[in-house]
């Protein structure tokens, strides 16, 4: 599938290392950059070519409204009305007129280029800062043309790197549960899409009961329960060849699945005779080790990045808290120590936050606190909504959220929410159907 | 300090009469509700004549009520005369709980049907239990009277 494409890196000129414009993401940020994407230049020949390849009229504009879309969403920038810009798409990429586009406030400015030959799509960008009249990066990239909107993600990821300072998020996908039906029966299948809601594919038929997907670090395997049989197991499909076979095959259920950091383990509950405890099952030699024995339940478990600590849920204090332990089950603390109940921890892949669900008063939160339960956050709150999985760079959680029925049990509906770190900038992710429980994959090319 | 004396004051009597209001709201259900675990007959279905096939919770707790234990004694009865029939005890939880740990807390709850029948002879290899988490509601309400009715374990025929 698409992750088999190789996007090749053509580095144009080396990075000016000028202290140009740079944009705060450690605060929630009240005034986005203005920035100007102007449309990617494309010659006429190019264009005929594109036209019977992908039929698209004009793939130059489509790419820059991608990178547009991205970096509206991620509320650090404000992207201007392409109506007012005056320099044509062409010119402005060879030499932009730095006063026109400071009369209409840009900041920054992205150009580019497409050209196709020999079947190869070829698109090159350059960010220029406005105020200073200098190009701040040039790059160019050639790869398949149905993978022209990956070309915009990887465009975004490196304009919001070099502004920002840290890696960015938009070449990644995610995987969630796709829901339909009634409440009470309610048919749920694996999907896959890409960030911003685009390329969905269905990777089960909704058979059978399907819940809680999770990417390996290389984003080519899935973990999940499914009631294949009416036996819930923990599974394990491969995205390319559509392989499914079940891990968890012990005599009860098993759920609440996770890759270990490595991605040579999978760390998943195990429910018993009414206790469920904590196991990893390596997936080389299929060896099983038991990682927690306490008869309250223990589950949801998630891994520090380095591998050596595990968050996980349990009620062993009576209720439902957060705890850490040490990655063979020694060492068990609590962290969550706040008024009302906390599941589902998620260890930040920076190492220095857990988020989780926080349930009080009737009311769920979604938050964070830092791996000794001090620092507490809660960024939102709602009727119901839980399950957070971090973007790759820590900075923003997804999670899906659910709206109450009415009397006559109608009126509901699942969608999956993006917040930032900051408690800012809270957004619906646009799904085909509605969606639940979902999983952000790490970055697809770096 | 006064006013904000007053305005504590001002709210009491607002949370008095809200507390009050709600109060008024229950009536409407009591005999359905005991505590907050359903009482009723909504969704109840029978394996047999005066067998009920399911038992209800409490919130968060798998611990059965003596209603509960009476219906189980019940079907424990029933399968003694039936013993070609093998069952399966599904566990269930409300939607007010996070996924994976409901999961787990109908596992527990099915299991504590399970053990119940099996303390009234029942042998452990005519039950198997399944839990749904709260995957399966019987009722898709989003109110306390709903929540009880799916915080259940049933009892189905397996053969």
């Amino acid at each position: 599938m698409l992750f088999r494409y190789l996007l090749i890196l053509i580095f144009l000129i080396p990075l000016n290392s000028f202290a140009l414009i740079e944009v705060d993401i450690t605060r929630g940020n009240l005034t986005p950059l203005p920035i100007a994407v102007s449309p990617l230049s494309l010659d006429e020949e190019s264009k005929q070519n594109l036209k019977k390849i992908l039929q698209k009229e004009d793939l130059g504009s489509e790419i820059s409204i991608v990178v547009e879309n991205n970096l509206k969403k991620s509320g650090l920038f404000n992207p201007l009305n392409k109506d007012s810009f005056l320099q044509k798409p062409d010119i402005a990429h060879l030499k932009p007129r730095f006063e026109d586009w400071a009369l209409i406030k840009a900041q920054a400015l992205i150009t580019g280029k497409v050209t196709i030959s020999d079947e190869k799509l070829r698109v090159e960008f350059r960010l220029w800062d406005v105020l200073a009249a200098k190009e701040m990066m040039a790059l160019a990239f050639t790869t398949v043309p149905t993978n022209w909107r990956r070309v915009g993600h990887i465009i975004t990821d490196k304009i919001y790197e070099r502004l920002t300072g840290e890696k960015g998020y938009f070449d990644t996908r995610i995987i969630y549960v796709a829901e339909e039906g009634p409440k009470i029966k309610r048919i749920k299948k694996l999907a896959i899409m890409d960030q911003d809601g685009f390329n969905t594919k269905y990777l089960t038929l909704g058979n059978e009961l399907v819940l809680t997907p999770r990417f390996n670090p290389t984003n080519q395997m899935v973990t999940y329960l499914s009631y294949f049989r009416n036996l819930p197991r923990v599974y394990l499909l491969d995205i390319e060849t559509g392989i499914q076979e079940v891990v968890g095959d012990f005599p009860g259920m098993t759920f609440a699945p996770r890759f270990s950091p490595d991605g040579k383990k999978i760390i998943m509950s195990f429910a018993q005779d009414g206790n469920s405890d904590i196991y990893t099952m390596d997936l080389e030699n299929r060896i099983v080790e038991r990682i927690t024995n306490h008869p309250s339940i223990d589950t949801s478990p998630s891994y520090s990045p380095d591998g050596k600590y595990i968050c996980f849920n349990s009620d062993r204090s009576g209720y439902q808290q957060i705890y850490i332990m040490k990655s063979d089950g020694s060492k068990v603390k609590r962290i969550s120590f706040g008024r009302g109940l906390y599941g589902t921890p998620v260890w930040s892949p920076r190492g220095d936050l857990i988020a989780f669900t926080k349930l009080h008063k009737g009311k769920f939160y979604i938050g964070v606190m830092r791996t000794n339960g001090k620092g507490e956050r809660l960024l939102t709150e709602n009727f119901y909504q839980e399950a957070p999985s971090w973007s790759p760079n820590g900075r923003v959680l997804i999670f899906y959220r659910e709206t109450k029925t009415d009397e006559k049990g109608e009126g509901f509906s699942a969608k999956l929410w993006s917040i930032d770190l900051t408690g800012y900038n809270e957004r619906l992710v646009d799904t085909e159907t509605d969606a639940s429980d979902p999983s952000w994959s790490s970055l697809l090319s770096n | 300090m006064n006013v904000n004396k007053i305005f504590k004051n001002a709210f009491l009597v607002a949370f008095t009469c809200l507390a009050l209001s709600a109060c008024a709201k229950k009536v409407s259900t009591s005999g359905q509700l005991q505590g907050d675990v359903y009482t009723g007959t909504d969704t109840v279905e029978y394996l047999a004549k005066g067998v009920p096939d399911r038992v209800f919770f409490a919130t968060n707790e798998s611990v059965l009520t003596t209603k509960s234990r009476e219906t189980l004694r019940k079907q424990a009865a029933w399968l003694r005369k039936n013993s070609k029939i093998n069952i399966v005890v599904e566990g269930h939880a409300d939607e007010r709980g996070t996924r994976e740990y409901n999961l787990a807390l109908g596992e527990r709850r099915a299991n504590a049907a399970k053990d119940y029948l099996m303390t009234y002879g029942i042998s452990a290899d005519r039950i198997s239990v399944i839990s749904y988490g709260k995957e399966r509601p019987v009722d898709s309400g989003s109110n306390p009277l709903s929540w009880s009715k799916n915080r259940r374990s049933v009892t189905v025929k397996a053969n």
